[in-house]
C-alpha cells in the first residue's frame, strides 16, 4: 500500500469516563467520534470547533500521547507504536506540540537557550559543542536573536516566547507539528508575525501541520484543507475557501457567520439557539440536531455520516445529503 | 423605558451639538508608581450611543474605565476630569461613587464566573443589586429579576434564579451578569471584553443580546474589546488606543473603511480574512514600547513604515478635527498621526465634493464636541 499521508487516522474514537459528582457513577464521554482524517507532508490541516468538540484531543491522539478507543492513528505509514515503547520514544523527536500558553510551556528558572538545547540533548542529536550553533540558527529561524537565548521566559513578550516555544518544537527536525491554539494568547499585531512564520517555516522545512484553533479567520489563512468538528465529530470538511465562502453545515453556517468581521458585515448572522450540550450528554441522531433550525424527524435518529459533495468536500448531514442547497439556512 | 431616546438617526440628529455629554472624560492621566499608564485622554460619551474602545494588551483601554469610576488601587496617580453630566466623578466622595457604580454607570468584565459570587445563588445576587439600586425587596425584587433574567434571553428563568454560578455556562453566567448591570437601570454600561472567553456561536448570541438591551433600554455603551471585528458589530463611534493615548476616533464606518492612523491601518492589516485571495498578513513589526522606556516622539513610530523625522522628535498633534471640515462625520474623525493630515485633507475634499453620495452612516453621527 502506497500511502502519501503522513499522518493517517482512520475511525479514531476516544472515550474518558466523567464521574457523576462525588460518589455517582461513571458517564462515558466520546470526546472524539469516529474520525477520519489525514496529513499529507508539508500540509497544513486546520480543525476548527468551539469548547468541548474533541480538537485538542484529536491532536493528542493524532501525536500518540492517547491511545484510541477504535480506529487506528498510522504516522509515516507505520501503526503509532505502544505508549512508553522504545520507538514510541523514538517518534516524539519526529512529531511536535505547541499549545496556547507559552509561559507555562517553558521552565521559568532556566534560560531559553538551555530549554531549546533540551530535546537536542535528549535525543541525542549533534555532539555537545554543535549544539550551540544549532540552537543559534533554530533561534534565528522563528526570528529571534541568539542573545535572546540568555534571557528567562519573563524576561521575553508574549510572542517571543511563543517564537521561543516553537525553536524548540523544532528543534529535532519534526515532521509534524501540532499547534493547539499557538496563537490564540498573542495580541493581533503579533499574531500575524507568528501566522506569517508558521508558514515560512512550512516553506523552509518542509514541515506538516495540523492547526487546531477557534479562530476562523487564521485558520483559513493557514490551512491547506480544513475539518469543523462539532461534539466530537467531524461536521464538514474540504477545502478552506470553499467551506468558509459557501458553508454547507448548518453548523459550519453559523460559525461562519458568527466571525465579527471589522467592517460592513457581509453576509447576515445566523444566531444559533442555546449552547453546546454535555458531551456526556450527547443527543441521539445527528448530535447538532437540537441547535439546528433546519433539523428534521429524521436528525433526531440517525447519525448522519460524511458525505461527498459535488465540489470534493465531505458534509455530514442528512439534509445536504438530498443537496447541498437543501441544507441552507434561510436568515 | 427611558428618557434618552431610542438609538436611530432621528434621535441623534435631534441631539444638539453642544448638549451635556453622558461622560466627559478630559486629559485624563494614571500612572502607577511613577510609570505613566493613560498619557491624556479625552472621550465623550453621549447619552444612548454605543462607543467602542479597542486595542491592544497594555493599551490602556480597560484602566481609562476603572480610572473614571475610581476603581484603581491606591498606587495609582489620576489626573484629569472625569464628568457624569457635567458633576465631576475624579475625588468624589466614596458615597457618591458608591451611588454611582451598579446604579447609573454599570460594568461588566471578560469572566462573568470570577464576577460572580460562588456561593450564592445567581438569583439573590440580582436582588441584592435590585435592592441597593432600586430599593426593591422580596416577591417585588424576585418578580423584578425574573423579569430581567427573561429580557437577558435565560431559558426557565424562575428556575435558574436559584442556580448557582458553577451550575450554568460560561454564556449563561455572562447574561446574568448583563441582568445584572440592568438591575440598576444604568444609563451607561461598561462592558469590557464581555465576549473574550466565550465561543463563536455564544459571542454571536451575546453581542445580539448587547444590541437588543441597548436599544431596548436607551443607555449608552462602552465596550472595550481588542477585537476590531467585535466592535464593528456593535458600535457606532469607535476610538483606536495605543501606548495608553487614542491615536484615532471616528464613527465605525468611517474608521473602517479609511483608517486614518498607521497602527489603526496595520490592525486591520493584520486581521486574516474571510474570503478573497489569501495574502501574506501585513505583520507590525516590533512590539508595544515598555510603559518606562516611551520613545520621545509618536509612541509607534518604532515600528510605523511611514515614520519621519518629526515623528520622533515631535510627540503627534492632539486629536483634533481638520480644519476647515464642515462635515460632521469628517471633523468626527480624527487621528493623532503626524502623516495623518494629507488624508484627512483629501479625504475631506473628496467628500465636499457633492458628486460621489456621502454613504448613510449607521447608527448615531453625533458631531464630537471635542
Amino acid at each position: 500500500m502506497t500511502d502519501p499521508d503522513l499522518l493517517a487516522l482512520d475511525g479514531v474514537a476516544r472515550v474518558y469516563a466523567a464521574r457523576r459528582g462525588l460518589f455517582g457513577g461513571a458517564d462515558p464521554v466520546r470526546a472524539v467520534d469516529s474520525v477520519t482524517l489525514s496529513v499529507p507532508p508539508a500540509r497544513t490541516v486546520g480543525i476548527v470547533g468551539e469548547s468541548g468538540c474533541g480538537k485538542s484531543t484529536l491532536g493528542r491522539l493524532a501525536l500518540g500521547l492517547e491511545r484510541p478507543d477504535a480506529g487506528s492513528v498510522r504516522f509515516a505509514d507505520a501503526p503509532m507504536p505502544r505508549i512508553g515503547s522504545a520507538a514510541w520514544r523514538r517518534l516524539r523527536a519526529r512529531m511536535q506540540l505547541v499549545f496556547q500558553d507559552p509561559l507555562g510551556a517553558l521552565d521559568r528558572r532556566l534560560p531559553v537557550a538551555t530549554q531549546v538545547a533540551e530535546p537536542l540533548e535528549i535525543h541525542r542529536i549533534g555532539s555537545p559543542a554543535d549544539r550551540a550553533d544549532r540552537v543559534a540558527d533554530l533561534l534565528r529561524a522563528v526570528g529571534l536573536r541568539p542573545d535572546h537565548g540568555t534571557r528567562y521566559p519573563h524576561e521575553l513578550s508574549g510572542g517571543q516566547r511563543q517564537r521561543a516555544v516553537l525553536a524548540r518544537a523544532l528543534a529535532t527536525d519534526p515532521a509534524l507539528l501540532v499547534a493547539d491554539e499557538p496563537i490564540s494568547a498573542l495580541d493581533v499585531s503579533i499574531q500575524a508575525q507568528v501566522v506569517n512564520m508558521l508558514g515560512d517555516l512550512q516553506a523552509a522545512r518542509g514541515i506538516a501541520m495540523l492547526f487546531i484553533s477557534h479562530d476562523l479567520k487564521v485558520v483559513r489563512q493557514v490551512s491547506h484543507h480544513v475539518a469543523v468538528m462539532y461534539l466530537g465529530r467531524i461536521m464538514e470538511q474540504g477545502d478552506p475557501d470553499a467551506i468558509f465562502a459557501d458553508p454547507i453545515h448548518p453548523y459550519t453556517q453559523a460559525l461562519v457567520s458568527a466571525v465579527p468581521v471589522a467592517g460592513p458585515r457581509r453576509r447576515p448572522r445566523i444566531v444559533l439557539e442555546g449552547e453546546p450540550p454535555n458531551p456526556a450528554r450527547r443527543p441521539a441522531g445527528c448530535p447538532f440536531h437540537p441547535r439546528c433550525p433546519i433539523a428534521v424527524s429524521d436528525c433526531q435518529v440517525i447519525v448522519p455520516e460524511l458525505q461527498p459533495m459535488p465540489d470534493g468536500r465531505h458534509v455530514a448531514c442528512l439534509r445536504a445529503a438530498i443537496s447541498p442547497g437543501a441544507a441552507r439556512i434561510a436568515a | 423605558m427611558r428618557d434618552t431616546g431610542p438609538l436611530d438617526l432621528a434621535a441623534a440628529s435631534l441631539t444638539p451639538p453642544d448638549a451635556t455629554p453622558l461622560l466627559a472624560i478630559e486629559g485624563l492621566t494614571v500612572a502607577f508608581d511613577g510609570v505613566p499608564a493613560l498619557r491624556g485622554i479625552d472621550l465623550t460619551i453621549h447619552a444612548g450611543e454605543a462607543h467602542g474602545l479597542v486595542g491592544e494588551s497594555g493599551c490602556g483601554k480597560s484602566v481609562t474605565l476603572l480610572a473614571a469610576l475610581g476603581l484603581l488601587p491606591r498606587s495609582a496617580t489620576v489626573q484629569g476630569s472625569v464628568r457624569l453630566d457635567g458633576r465631576e466623578l475624579l475625588g468624589a466622595p466614596a458615597a457618591v461613587l458608591d451611588d454611582i457604580r451598579g446604579g447609573r454607570v454599570a460594568m461588566i468584565f471578560q469572566d462573568p464566573a470570577s464576577a460572580l459570587n460562588p456561593v450564592h445563588r445567581v438569583g439573590a445576587q440580582v436582588t441584592e443589586a435590585l435592592r441597593l439600586h432600586r430599593g426593591l425587596d422580596g416577591a417585588a425584587a424576585r418578580a423584578e429579576a425574573r423579569r430581567l433574567f427573561d429580557l437577558v434571553g435565560i431559558p426557565d428563568p424562575t428556575r435558574r434564579l436559584d442556580a448557582y454560578p458553577h451550575e450554568l455556562s460560561g454564556g449563561q453566567n455572562q447574561r446574568v451578569m448583563i441582568a445584572m448591570a440592568l438591575a440598576g437601570e444604568p444609563d451607561l454600561l461598561i462592558a469590557d471584553e464581555p465576549t473574550t472567553a466565550l465561543d463563536a456561536t455564544i459571542q454571536a448570541q451575546i453581542l445580539d443580546l448587547l444590541r437588543k438591551v441597548q436599544r431596548e433600554t436607551g443607555m449608552a455603551l462602552i465596550l472595550i474589546s481588542h477585537d476590531l471585528g467585535v466592535i464593528a458589530d456593535v458600535c457606532a463611534r469607535v476610538a483606536v488606543m495605543y501606548a495608553g493615548r487614542i491615536v484615532e476616533h471616528g464613527t465605525a464606518e468611517a474608521l473602517f473603511a479609511t483608517p486614518l492612523h498607521p497602527y489603526t491601518r496595520g490592525l486591520l492589516g493584520a486581521l486574516p480574512d474571510m474570503d478573497g485571495p489569501r495574502r501574506r498578513l501585513a505583520a507590525i513589526e516590533g512590539s508595544v514600547p515598555e510603559p518606562w522606556a516611551m520613545p520621545a516622539g509618536c509612541a509607534f513610530a518604532p515600528r510605523c513604515g511611514l515614520a519621519v523625522a518629526a515623528c520622533r522628535a515631535d510627540p503627534p498633534p492632539a486629536l483634533l478635527p481638520h480644519q476647515g471640515a464642515d462635515d460632521a462625520e469628517i471633523s468626527a474623525h480624527l487621528a493623532a498621526c503626524h502623516r495623518a493630515d494629507p488624508d484627512i485633507r483629501t479625504r475631506a475634499e473628496r467628500l465636499a465634493d457633492p458628486a460621489p453620495p456621502v454613504p448613510p452612516s449607521r447608527g448615531t453621527a453625533v458631531s464630537q464636541g471635542v
